[in-house]
């Protein structure tokens, strides 16, 4: 069922002038959406982002032998923890990679704690991967609700957006982002004047933005994702609701959908992301080698999985070995940069601590190009990005 | 509804006792199952297992009771949430978690079946439908059922306070117990004079009126029953997967099990079993290749409606002129 | 102004009109499902599939070909028509013997080919169709805005739907449709094509699903799982309606997209399953549908 690359098992033994300083062979399985709603963000691309991680890492030179194979977890909790049950029981597989859609990511991150394997969740956004569910195997990499909210909720309230209306997606995911941005928006002294739940998913959002329209609030917040988002996006233009000047927050937001919404729509939207691919020399570099491969520019997640990759291979490479907790101790003890995620210190959480960023859709007029879609607004320090840690979410102190 | 005219064959009244051929594959098959963890991979085998108690649970309402359910995973689904609350929340064993969830089933069988029980063919698998989409609405929108997370980590536990079933074989040859104690239990439910009465139904409903027999009772009571063992197959998967999701409740699964049911050969013994085995072993080895896997579930759905009405199984029992 | 349950007038009136617009959607596609079931007793669980390649169709019409909306109105339907037809002739021919339930097997299982198809080619993130300029823009109505394409949506799923009504119910050649289910010998015996007739039929009820999928691609992203949960929908209409009643399943389309529109507003989680509880009540007190025939 999986699609397999050796990667320099050969050419380790060949191209090592001197003795090789250890053999060890690693196995990383990239979990995620190849065929639903989270294919474009994640899917391919991180199975893309990993191999360019264990090449970059020159990980053969280094006598690693890494390994790298993928599955579609269909985003049923189900089918994803069959088979991480699978790669660590029989496959010998020592870290599953990526793993969007929160539901799968909490089971991956029961099974790697109960296997001694590593979770390098870079996809998933719930925050109780290192809250209510934090185990100490899990790394979680990019970004989670809170540090979209904390940057979207913050920056928009600050900037004279003080009544907030949400359209919240009803389910886990949707009300846990909700709750997140309603949090920063009275913190930052705004209020919140409404909601409606909408059944997920959902294609006709018509009925629900009127109920923002009237209820005279000056931010509408989406607390939803994918498809949703994008529809409701549309339809806002659509019924005159930017226009008439209200404006709209995405609250998870991935490049790939301003893509498919274009600037015309999108135009003055606010949006908080890790990782944008136009933002110095080597971060087009690398986004470019992506692109060849995969034929559009990489998402904050498969940003995310490179860079968590790259990391997790330093731990093995110092470590000597594979042993989850080892590794995921080693990790939160050593920060790592690269130019794609800045700054990195994980947590004794798990939770990966970097910069975020607040970004602004381009009009049509500003952006050059078809890929040419976001401008910087702010950085958001990563101290004040995420969450505090919860103490019984420590792992570090024994 | 009238399944008659699909020139499904039926099997004779079998009255006395199990013919030998069914003892024999039944025993090919219990010998099968209890050296297969040692080949293939266990979670995938208890999976398979689950399932093919679902299809046969399905195959009693539909085969032998002629009533095409388009709602079972209402009964999959709310099994799997209740056992799964059982032994996380509430602390449960395992055998009593999954006991609560087949009750569970059992009591929404209940009470679905006696609604629905009073239409017939199309109209009736709207109505199961309908409610099947409610509780679908209750999974998602209710606390206990963690809505999208689904219910997580439940724990294994020990079978009796005292068994282990942490590792994966001892909790398969729980699993193989339950499934296959199910499968036979059905076998006998079928083979009873309560499943030739049920026929006799299903062949000419007016007859079996005017022979004196209440059939709502006994369409009620075979409903109840498939909804039951149902609940037992979605139970016991939630103590596998150590959780429930919306997946189990979602329509959609109640299209896998009537395809299932289907492709394996409805109105047979073990049509179900193969028809889940089938399909369980084409989703797992053929994930990788995304929606191509939809695809080919279609294509075996139309192939299935078009040249083989009667099945895998039904087919063999036609060639080799035996009830399966 | 009196206000009700909190929401005043205005609003409410607002949502009604946007209740009426998806219903327009309801009525076209169960109007093609009724058409379908009442002359040739097949339940057409592709129905949102066809309706999703109606859509697809548009966009490659212009993707591919430069045609824009205004051809691809009548062009779509016209091809989504023909490839129902072929998939009569080929496979749903064959079943007309056997007990309706394989139909229902059969077109469930080409629903799912279709998608995974559509779904592998096209991905799922959805490919967006521009508004055609003449319907951009939209008339400020005092209680709500209303875009002109959306208006647009309903006044053309009314001319089709009354349209189809008055051809099958109203002329010389629906009447022979009608007597054509009745008794398909004795129509052939006065000379009538019959088995043309049902094709025929066939690929309208299809062309109609198209012509739904085109007039939602401009609002709705175009995707290949957008008629995959609207067809169990639909089909509730059309079971509340009444299974082959032409009126029926115009009526109660409008009449639950209202419904939906107002549970949109007082219970917005449940706008999902609203229509599923009004199903299981129909089913239960009146099976027939509220303007079927008692079966």
């Amino acid at each position: 069922m999986l699609r397999k690359l050796a990667l320099g098992t050969a050419l380790g033994a060949l191209a090592a002038g001197g003795a090789l300083a250890q053999d060890i062979d690693v196995k990383l399985g990239v979990l995620n959406d190849r065929s639903g709603v989270y294919a474009d963000i994640a899917g391919e691309g991180s199975v893309v982002a990993t191999r360019m991680a264990v090449e970059d890492f020159k990980a053969a030179e280094k006598g690693l032998n890494v390994e790298v194979i993928s599955a579609d977890h269909q985003n049923k909790p189900d089918v994803g923890s069959n088979i991480a049950r699978q790669w660590y029981d029989q496959d010998g597989v020592n870290a599953i990679v990526d793993v969007p859609t929160s539901s799968v990511a909490l089971a991956v991150a029961q099974i790697t704690a109960d296997k001694n394997g590593v979770f390098l969740a870079s996809g998933p956004g719930s925050t109780e991967l290192t809250r209510e569910q934090c185990k100490p195997t899990t790394i979680h990499w990019t970004y989670d609700t809170a540090a979209l909210a904390n940057g979207t909720g913050k920056a928009v309230t600050e900037a004279g957006g003080k009544k907030w209306f949400f359209l919240t997606a009803d389910y886990a995911f949707g009300h846990s982002l909700e709750e997140n941005t309603s949090n920063v928006v009275k913190e930052s002294g705004g209020e919140v004047v409404g909601s409606v739940d909408v059944p997920f998913p959902a294609t006709d959002f018509s009925s629900f933005l009127l109920q923002a329209q009237s209820s005279g609030a000056d931010v509408i917040g989406l607390a939803n994702a994918g498809g949703d988002t994008i529809n409701a996006i549309k339809q806002a233009s659509e019924f005159g609701i930017t226009q008439a000047g209200q404006k709209l927050a995405g609250l998870l937001i991935f490049i790939n959908d301003i893509h498919a919404l274009g600037a015309q729509t999108a135009q003055g939207l606010q949006m908080t992301s890790a990782f944008y691919w136009d933002t110095d020399d080597e971060t087009r570099d690398w986004s470019a080698r992506f692109e060849e491969q995969m034929n559009k520019k990489p998402s904050m997640v498969h940003a995310g999985v490179y860079s968590a990759v790259m990391h997790y291979l330093g731990a093995v490479e110092a470590t000597g070995g594979t042993d989850g907790d080892q590794i995921a101790a080693w990790m939160k003890e050593n920060p790592y940069e690269d130019a794609l995620m800045g700054q990195v210190q994980v947590r004794g959480d798990g939770r990966a601590v970097h910069d975020m960023y607040l970004f602004e859709v381009k009009t049509p007029d500003e952006s050059e190009g078809e890929w040419d879609l976001l401008k910087k607004v702010s950085t958001i320090p990563g101290d004040q990005a995420f969450l505090p840690m919860l103490d019984e979410c420590d792992f570090t102190k024994e | 509804m009238a399944m008659s005219d699909t020139g499904i064959t039926r099997p004779a009244a079998q009255q006395a006792g199990m013919p030998m051929l069914h003892k024999i594959i039944f025993l090919v098959l219990l010998v099968f199952l209890a050296v297969l963890p040692f080949m293939v991979y266990p979670v995938f085998a208890m999976k398979l297992m689950c399932f093919a108690l679902f299809a046969a649970a399905f195959n009693l309402l539909l085969g032998f009771g002629g009533l095409l359910s388009f709602g079972h995973a209402a009964f999959f689904g709310s099994a799997s949430y209740v056992a799964a609350h059982a032994a996380k929340v509430w602390g449960l064993t395992p055998e009593l978690a999954v006991l609560s969830g087949t009750v569970a089933a059992a009591i929404l069988g209940l009470a679905i079946g006696a609604l629905a029980i009073r239409r017939q063919g199309i109209y009736f698998a709207m109505v199961t439908l309908a409610f099947a989409q409610m509780v679908y609405f209750v999974a998602l929108q209710a606390q206990f059922t963690g809505g999208e997370d689904g219910i997580q980590s439940v724990p294994r536990g020990d079978l009796f306070g005292l068994i282990s079933l942490r590792d994966n074989v001892s909790l398969y040859f729980f699993v193989l117990a339950v499934t296959f104690g199910g499968v036979l239990m059905l076998y006998r439910i079928v083979h009873s004079p309560f499943g030739q009465v049920l026929k006799a139904i299903r062949e000419n409903e007016p007859r079996a009126i005017s022979l004196g027999y209440n059939v709502n009772r006994y369409k009620l009571m075979v409903f109840t029953l498939s909804a039951t063992f149902a609940g037992l197959a979605g139970a016991t998967k939630s103590q596998v997967f150590q959780l429930a999701s919306l997946t189990d409740v979602h329509w959609t699964m109640s299209g896998e099990v009537v395809l299932m049911t289907l492709l394996g050969g409805m109105g047979t013994i073990f049509g179900p079993l193969v028809g889940a085995a089938i399909i369980v072993t084409m989703q797992n080895y053929l994930a990788t290749f995304g929606a191509w896997v939809t695809v080919i579930q279609g294509v075996i759905f139309v192939i299935g409606v078009m040249l083989f009405r009667e099945g895998i199984v039904g087919v063999i029992a036609r060639w080799i002129k035996r009830p399966l | 102004m009196f206000e009700l349950l909190g929401i005043p007038p205005q609003a409410l009136l607002g949502q009604l009109l946007l209740g009426l617009i998806n219903g327009s959607f309801y009525a076209v596609l169960s109007l093609g499902l009724a058409v379908i079931f009442g002359l040739l007793n097949i339940i057409n669980f592709a129905h949102g599939a066809l309706y999703m390649m109606g859509a697809f169709v548009a966009w490659m019409l212009l993707n591919y070909a430069g045609i824009g909306y205004w051809p691809a109105l009548i062009l779509a339907p016209l091809i989504v028509g023909v490839f129902g037809i072929v998939l009569e002739r080929l496979m749903l021919s064959r079943l007309y013997h056997l007990d309706h339930l394989y139909g229902l097997l059969l077109t469930f299982g080409l629903a799912l080919i279709i998608q995974g198809l559509f779904r592998n080619y096209y991905g799922i993130s959805g490919l967006p169709y521009r508004i055609p300029d003449a319907l951009s823009g939209g008339y400020n109505l005092g209680f709500m805005f209303l875009p002109k394409y959306r208006g647009w949506v309903v006044v053309a799923s009314l001319v089709v739907c009354f349209g189809t009504w008055f051809m099958i119910e109203k002329t010389r050649l629906g009447a022979y449709l009608r007597a054509a289910t009745e008794n398909p010998v004795l129509v052939g015996a006065f000379g009538v094509n019959v088995p043309l007739m049902i094709m025929l039929t066939y690929g309208f009820g299809v062309a109609l699903a198209g012509f739904a999928g085109v007039l939602a691609a401009p609002i709705y992203s175009v995707n290949p799982n957008m008629g995959a949960d609207l067809i169990i929908v639909v089909f509730a209409v059309v079971v509340i309606g009444g299974m082959g009643s032409i009126m029926g399943a115009i009526l109660t389309g409008y009449f639950l997209g209202l419904i939906e529109g107002l549970t949109r507003v007082f219970y917005p989680e449940g706008s999902a399953v609203v229509i599923f509880v009004i199903m299981a009540i129909v089913l239960l007190f009146k099976p027939e549908g509220l303007f079927g025939r008692a079966a």
